[in-house]
Formats: structure tokens, C-alpha cells, sequence
């Protein structure tokens, strides 16, 4: 957890491999990603699921399809066990009824219900979620972060999260690290965090206005912003 | 001064970037013919969206390229009553030059341009992320067959292009301007060569189906994922597309029919 723009998502591309790091090394299940070859890296992919912010569904091909896709991609099964696999996938995000849908017609959260069930549609050995619970509504919100802690325990996954919403995420998480300005800065249970001392970690976990993290983007001073004479944007 | 220098200096290493990122991506691609032979239903697909969909504005366009070449080629043939070569010019014309040249512009603005957007669009909505965390390859799964596709559709679309245009051509001449059937036919058959016309204008457009691809499908892929990105990168692929073509054109040209 963080605010915005301390690197959360970038840590999840780190990851994944998509994004190289420029110092150090991060290691999945004993294997440094980035040492890995192309192949063995797209092998250890297999066996992570990944939930972008936007869902990141294939717009050209309907719900049922994008949650069929790593399916026929990555095995050999056969169309009917595939067909069964997929509405189980869908009916544990509660949308099984709109396979047909194109993910043009989804709303933002339906769209990254569908790619939670397409993220856990080859029961991988970790899913990593971005944001999961931004633009749910109260009741899907409650649903799906039961969902994320159920799949946790039911299959022995390790899900990584990456939120902002403290509440929901405190309520499911065995283990929290706290991200400000690229840094850890405090890690531990929720119960532990909600009572930290750290000003900065208190501040964004009681959703404070004024402490060590700022609101505002850093810029000189209103004042001498608005009195500048120069013709700057 | 020193300031100017070193923009010239960032502009020129940026371009050599790219140029370096776009071999490597063509390498790529190339090399994704391995994953696509097992699946040449995406191959079909594409071909279907890139290739069978653009054959109505090359047939038109071919129709009327073929209908003005005769309706010009009579105009100065008939000062010298060489009328009845007009089809060997119209053919000439057609098979060598502006077949190929002609379908690759047309082709780079029809389908180079969608190439361009869809993939651009897809970087700009994470699909292309999307299918790498699935462990999908999207410049095998995605890039590949589109390449494919263009490389093989274009030399024959410049056949559909260059045979329509005769057909236009023999509609001006002989039905409108009198030139003699036999005449129109016989000479063709006897003054253009297959190897030295025909092979040399497929070879053409093999060369600009795989440069218009290219460019098209590297614009996308390199694009900048906002829509003035993506809208920037569409415009570059037909300039480009449109630059590479003409001036391979000579050079093919030269090698070709120069010595």
C-alpha cells in the first residue's frame, strides 16, 4: 500500500518482468526474473496471474473468449472442458451470465472482474492485483475481496495486492508493506500497522490530510506561483 | 552553439535508437514464423482483414488507372499511328510500374494505417502487457501473422490491380477509341516478357509488402500510448510507407531495367 505515484504498479511490472530493474535483483520462487532466458521467463508467466488497472481485457473478443484465451493458448484441453472451466472461472466473480458481453459493454469494475477470472484461469501459483478494488461498488468490493483471500486459502495461491484502499485490503492481508516515495517504510500485520507510530504510516492509514506525506505534487509556493510575472506556463 | 550541437547529437542518436529498435522488432517478427506455422488460421484471419479487405479500393483504382493510361497512351500513340500498341503501353505501364508502386500507397494507407492504430491502441490499453503476463508473445502471437499477411497480400493485390487495369485499359481503347481487338491482345502477348515485366513487378511488390508491414506494424508497437501518439504514429507510417516505397522504386527500378 501507498499513495499514489510511490512506484506500486512499476513493483508489480519489476515483477512480472516487463520492466528491468536498474540496480538489484528480485527473485520469483528462488529464480531471478531477470536473469531468467526469454523462454523460461514466459514459463515462470505461466504460473503467474497478473490484474491490471484497466483490466486489460482483448477488446476484440468477448468475455467468454478472453477468459478461454490462456486456455487454448497454454494447454490442450478439449473445447467442452474448457467451456466448463471458463463459466467456473467466471461464476466465482458473478459474472457468468455475461460471457457474451463484448468488454466494450463491461463497466471499469466488471472489466477487471472478468480479468481477475482470466488471471486465475490456469490456477497459477501467484496472482498479482492491481487495484483490484478501484470503481467497485460497495457489495462487489465486499464479494471480491472475500474472493481474493478465499482463492488464497482454497488453492494456496501468494497474492501480492497493490491498493490504496486500507480497509478492504487491512481486512484480507496477512502481510502489509507500506511504499512512500519509492521506499518501504514500515511493514507488518494490519493490526500491528494500524497501530504504528511512524507519523507518515499512521497519516495514510487514518487517511489524514496533514503529515509527513503531502498532498499536493511538489511546486514552489502558491504565492510566489501566482505572482511570478513571468509569461511560464 | 554548443546547445545546438548537442540537440543535433540527441536527435541523431534518437533515430538511431529506433532505427535499432525497429530491426531488432523485424527480427523478431521474422523469427515468429516458427509459432505461426502450427496456427495458420491467424495467418487466414489477417490475410482476411488485412489483404481481402482492400481489394475494393485496388480494384476500383485499378480500374480507372487502366481507363486514363488509355485514354492518355492513345492520345500520343495515334500522332505516330501506333494505336495499336496501346496495349502493350497500358500493360507495360501497369505490370512494371504502377501496379506495384501504386498498390503499395494505396495499401499503405488503407491497411497500413488500421495496422498501425490497432496495435498502437493496444499498447495504449495494456492488451499488448496483458498478453505477455499471460506468457503470450505479442509480437509472435499478434505482430507476426499481420506481417505475414501484408508480405503476402500485397504482390497480390498488385496482380488484382495491374489485371483490372488492362481490362480498363481494353475498355477505353477498344470499345471507346476504336483501337482494333486483335491488335490490342496480340501485341501484349508478343512485347511483354514474363520475366523481364511480370517477375520484375511481383519481385517489386513482394519488396513493398515487406516494407510497408514493417513500418506499419513497428509505427504501432513503438508507439507513444496516449492518442497523440498513436494518431502521430498512424501519419508517420503513410509518410514513410509512402517515402520507402517510392524510393525503392527507383533503386529496384535501376537494378532491375537499368543495366
Amino acid at each position: 500500500m501507498g499513495p499514489s505515484g510511490t512506484g506500486k504498479t512499476t513493483l508489480l511490472k519489476l515483477i512480472g518482468g516487463q520492466l528491468r530493474p536498474t540496480r538489484g535483483s528480485i527473485e520469483v520462487d528462488g529464480q531471478d526474473v531477470h536473469k531468467l532466458s526469454r523462454k523460461a521467463l514466459y514459463q515462470l508467466r505461466m504460473r503467474m496471474g497478473m490484474l491490471f488497472q484497466s483490466g486489460a481485457l482483448l477488446t476484440d473478443l468477448s468475455v467468454y473468449d478472453n477468459v478461454a484465451y490462456p486456455l487454448r493458448e497454454h494447454t490442450n484441453l478439449p473445447e467442452s472442458m474448457i467451456r466448463r472451466l471458463v463459466l467456473m472461472k467466471l461464476e466465482a466473480v458473478g459474472l457468468r451470465g455475461a460471457r457474451e458481453l463484448m468488454p466494450s459493454e463491461l463497466s471499469g469494475g466488471m472489466a477487471r472482474r472478468v480479468a481477475l477470472s482470466r488471471a486465475i484461469a490456469l490456477d497459477p501459483m501467484m496472482v498479482m492485483y492491481d487495484e483490484p478494488f478501484t470503481g467497485q461498488d460497495p457489495i462487489s468490493m465486499g464479494v471480491l475481496a472475500q474472493l481474493v483471500r478465499r482463492l488464497n486459502d482454497a488453492v494456496g495461491l501468494t497474492s501480492i495486492l497493490v491498493s490504496h484502499d486500507v480497509e478492504e485490503t487491512a481486512g484480507i492481508s496477512d502481510l502489509i508493506y507500506v511504499i512512500s516515495g519509492g521506499k518501504v517504510i514500515e511493514s507488518g500485520a494490519p493490526d500491528a500497522l494500524m497501530g504504528s507510530s511512524s507519523p507518515a504510516v499512521k497519516q495514510f492509514m487514518g487517511g489524514l490530510p496533514d503529515g509527513p506525506v503531502g498532498f499536493h505534487y511538489q511546486a514552489p509556493s502558491l504565492s510566489e506561483d501566482l505572482l511570478s510575472m513571468r509569461g511560464a506556463k | 552553439m554548443l546547445d545546438l550541437f548537442a540537440r543535433f547529437g540527441r536527435v541523431g542518436l534518437a533515430s538511431l535508437e529506433r532505427l535499432g529498435r525497429g530491426h531488432l522488432l523485424l527480427l523478431q517478427i521474422l523469427l515468429g514464423l516458427t509459432s505461426l506455422l502450427p496456427r495458420l488460421k491467424l495467418l487466414a484471419a489477417q490475410i482476411h482483414s488485412i489483404g481481402v479487405r482492400t481489394t475494393t479500393i485496388i480494384v476500383v483504382s485499378g480500374l480507372f488507372v487502366g481507363m486514363v493510361l488509355g485514354l492518355q497512351g492513345y492520345y500520343v500513340l495515334s500522332q505516330f499511328g501506333a494505336e495499336d500498341s496501346l496495349g502493350v503501353m497500358v500493360a507495360a505501364s501497369l505490370v512494371r510500374e504502377l501496379g506495384p508502386v501504386v498498390t503499395a500507397l494505396l495499401f499503405a494507407g488503407r491497411a497500413g494505417s488500421a495496422l498501425t492504430a490497432e496495435i498502437g491502441l493496444m499498447k495504449a490499453t495494456e492488451q499488448l502487457s496483458g498478453l505477455e503476463m499471460m506468457a503470450v508473445d505479442p509480437i509472435r502471437r499478434i505482430l507476426s501473422p499481420r506481417f505475414y499477411a501484408g508480405f503476402i497480400s500485397m504482390p497480390l493485390l498488385a496482380a488484382m490491380f495491374s489485371a483490372i487495369g488492362v481490362i480498363g485499359g481494353y475498355f477505353v481503347s477498344v470499345g471507346l477509341l476504336g483501337v482494333d481487338d486483335g491488335a490490342f491482345w496480340s501485341q501484349m502477348q508478343a512485347k511483354i516478357d514474363w520475366g523481364e515485366d511480370v517477375l520484375n513487378g511481383v519481385i517489386k511488390s513482394f519488396v513493398f509488402g515487406f516494407v510497408c508491414a514493417w513500418i506499419a506494424l513497428f509505427q504501432g508497437y513503438d508507439t507513444i500510448p496516449t492518442s497523440a501518439g498513436v494518431s502521430q504514429s498512424t501519419t508517420r507510417t503513410v509518410v514513410h510507407s509512402a517515402l520507402a516505397v517510392l524510393v525503392l522504386d527507383f533503386v529496384l527500378t535501376a537494378l532491375m531495367f537499368g543495366g
